[in-house]
């Protein structure tokens, strides 16, 4: 598109330079209003047709929702938050989890891939020598701030384990302090626990935040021949 | 004397009982019913012991707000007619009522009552001098309150309001040509004559157009949308922008107070009042020749519930139309009051005379 010399709008510049290049407008009409709009009444009578019937269909609904008739129609697009949740897309990325293997060890191996491409810097993760030879890395530390988390789903992509998910569906994450902001282990290979943690629930040997990060739990109770074998 | 006194008296306080409870059901009726007509729900989270009855305690929950909250009186306002304001609005509101009938007469004993506090023969001026000097609330509000958006909503208030009396009033002319009264007690009774034997002869049937025009022009006068230019809560800045507190819920329930005179006025003019149609003070007379008799207490329970229906769908179709249609625009506001309805109702008058002469109805 160029700009002629004569203000007019050409297509290509191949028009000649003597005259006006053809111009294409499109000429938008506003629809004017016939005598039977003009008249006022009536189209007041169609709009309050339409508010009426809503009215009408949704008290109707109401009053058969309290029977107990009708379920299947709802009769108002209202989601009453805290009692009611708004249905989640299966690939909706919620707040994070570990999953946990049949003997409640976490599957993650500590191969620090997750805390490597993840571009917030959220994840922090120490490592610790499994006994399991198959296994050979565990987490004994594993935390997400989700304050600084931007929910981008990489560490889940990235995970060789399929040890991360995001998939709790918990989307109500909020705190009064950065502090509880943090996940540790505890939270993320249990979902349902919520801040502030009372009890160790975890067996196996890991910094425990709720003794001021020193090392808790033995491997005893989870001795290899007694596991179940893993992958 | 005394006994006249305390009947009236009783009077009084059933109508004031009525029409303050229906006046603050409206606040629940306002958000439910656009709930409903919106697809929501609506307002439902105020409990009482766990029972949230539908939300009906939200406009209790407002009403200890608004006594509860600060009162603020502008610096440099005129303190005496900024707090006289309110009460002049929710006054007039109010002494509307004492003039309009609800039922026929009672007769307790040897003792005959009527249903209406004030039994004034010139009723509809008292009626329409009420609903006017209901503006007072309103100009003095923008006026006290020493801001120049308030006195400007004011100003388009006392604009929009006088302008639309005018053809309020010719509308009503109308309806007093055709059954030559100003009482409205006798009003109602002269709408209970049958039209061909089997027609009520309502304000509707004898004045269609005044019934039209009275109506725009009413819900013009409740300044309630789509005529809500004075307050516009949400956009516009109103006449009551320096009010807060229970001062401000008073003019919210002088409007309210306002959508149910004017509910209970056009039931009055155009819809009979308390008659029941076919139903005579000594029972049902039905066109096909057949007669139920009725006992005086039942005819005039009857009467009041007809009425109360009546008004009841009124508020309801006035709740509808504010929830259906968009706000006017000041000079269409204008233009429909004065090159609309006034020359609307002024030919409706002509055309009413000149019928009523040729049916030779008119008073000589």
């Amino acid at each position: 598109m160029t700009v002629g010399t004569e203000g007019t709008v050409g297509t290509g510049g191949a028009g000649g330079a003597g005259r006006p290049a053809a111009r294409s407008v499109k000429v938008v009409r506003r629809p004017e209003l016939t005598f039977w709009e003009k008249l006022y009444v009536p189209q007041i009578i169609c709009g309050l047709k339409i508010t009426t019937s809503h009215f009408f269909r949704n008290l109707f609904l109401h009053i058969a929702h309290r029977l107990g008739l009708r379920r299947y129609l709802r009769a108002g697009v209202t989601i009453q938050y805290p009692e009611e949740l708004r249905p989640l897309m299966s690939r909706y990325r919620s707040r994070h989890r570990l999953t946990v293997r049949e003997d409640g060890t976490p599957r993650c191996v500590g191969c620090m891939l997750c805390e490597t491409v993840c571009p917030a810097r959220c994840i922090t993760i120490v490592p610790g020598e499994h006994p399991d030879p198959h296994v050979e890395k565990y987490p004994v530390r594993f935390n997400i701030d989700l304050g600084v988390c931007v929910y981008c789903g990489y560490c889940v992509e990235v995970c060789p384990e399929d040890a991360i998910r995001m998939d709790t569906g918990i989307l109500d994450l909020s705190a009064y302090s950065r502090e509880a902001m943090r996940l540790d282990i505890h939270e993320l290979m249990d979902p349902k626990l919520r801040k502030p943690l009372e009890t160790c629930s975890l067996d196996f040997p890991h910094q425990c935040a709720l003794h001021q990060g020193s090392m808790k739990g033995s491997w005893k109770p989870l001795q290899p021949g007694t596991r179940p074998a893993t992958g | 004397m005394l006994e006249v006194l305390i009947i009236k008296i009783v009077l009084a306080a059933i109508v004031l009982f009525a029409v303050l409870n229906l006046a603050g059901l409206h606040t629940w009726v306002e958000r439910k019913q656009s709930a409903l007509i919106q697809d929501r729900i609506g307002a439902n989270r105020a409990t009482i012991f766990g029972f949230r009855m539908l939300g009906m305690f939200h406009g209790v929950a407002d009403v200890l707000k608004m006594f509860t909250k600060e009162d603020i009186v502008p610096r440099g306002a005129d303190r005496s007619l900024h707090t006289l304001a309110p009460f002049f609005s929710v006054f007039f509101a109010l002494v509307t009522f004492a003039a309009i009938p609800f039922g026929d007469r009672l007769i307790l004993g040897d003792r005959v009552i009527d249903l209406q506090i004030a039994n004034i023969d010139a009723a509809l001026l008292y009626v329409f001098a009420m609903l006017s000097l209901g503006v007072y609330g309103v100009i003095l509000a923008g006026f006290a309150s020493r801001n120049n958006y308030a006195i400007l909503g004011g100003l388009r208030a006392t604009a929009q309001m006088i302008s639309y009396e005018i053809a309020l009033g010719i509308a009503i002319i109308g309806v007093v040509m055709v059954y030559q009264t100003m009482d409205l007690s006798e009003l109602v009774r002269a709408q209970g004559r049958l039209l061909g034997g089997w027609l009520p002869l309502w304000g509707i049937v004898t004045q269609p157009v005044a019934f039209f025009v009275f109506l725009t022009a009413a819900l013009a006068e409740t300044k309630r949308l789509p005529f809500d230019l004075p307050e516009g809560e949400s956009e516009i800045v109103g006449y009551f922008v320096e009010y807060s507190g229970m001062k401000f819920g008073m003019f919210f329930l002088a409007d309210f107070l306002e959508t149910i005179v004017v509910a209970a006025l056009a039931t009055t003019l155009f819809f009979g009042g308390w008659q029941v149609p076919y139903l005579m003070p000594d029972g049902f007379h039905f066109p096909w020749g057949a007669v139920l008799a009725v006992p005086n207490w039942l005819y005039v329970l009857l009467g009041v519930a007809s009425f109360s229906v009546k008004g009841l769908a009124f508020c309801f179709l006035f709740m509808q139309l504010r929830w259906t249609l968009p706000r006017f625009r000041y000079d269409q506001l204008m233009g429909l009051s004065w090159k609309g309805l006034f020359p609307i109702a002024v030919a409706n008058v002509v055309v009413t005379a000149v019928v009523l002469v040729f049916l030779g109805k008119a008073p000589r």
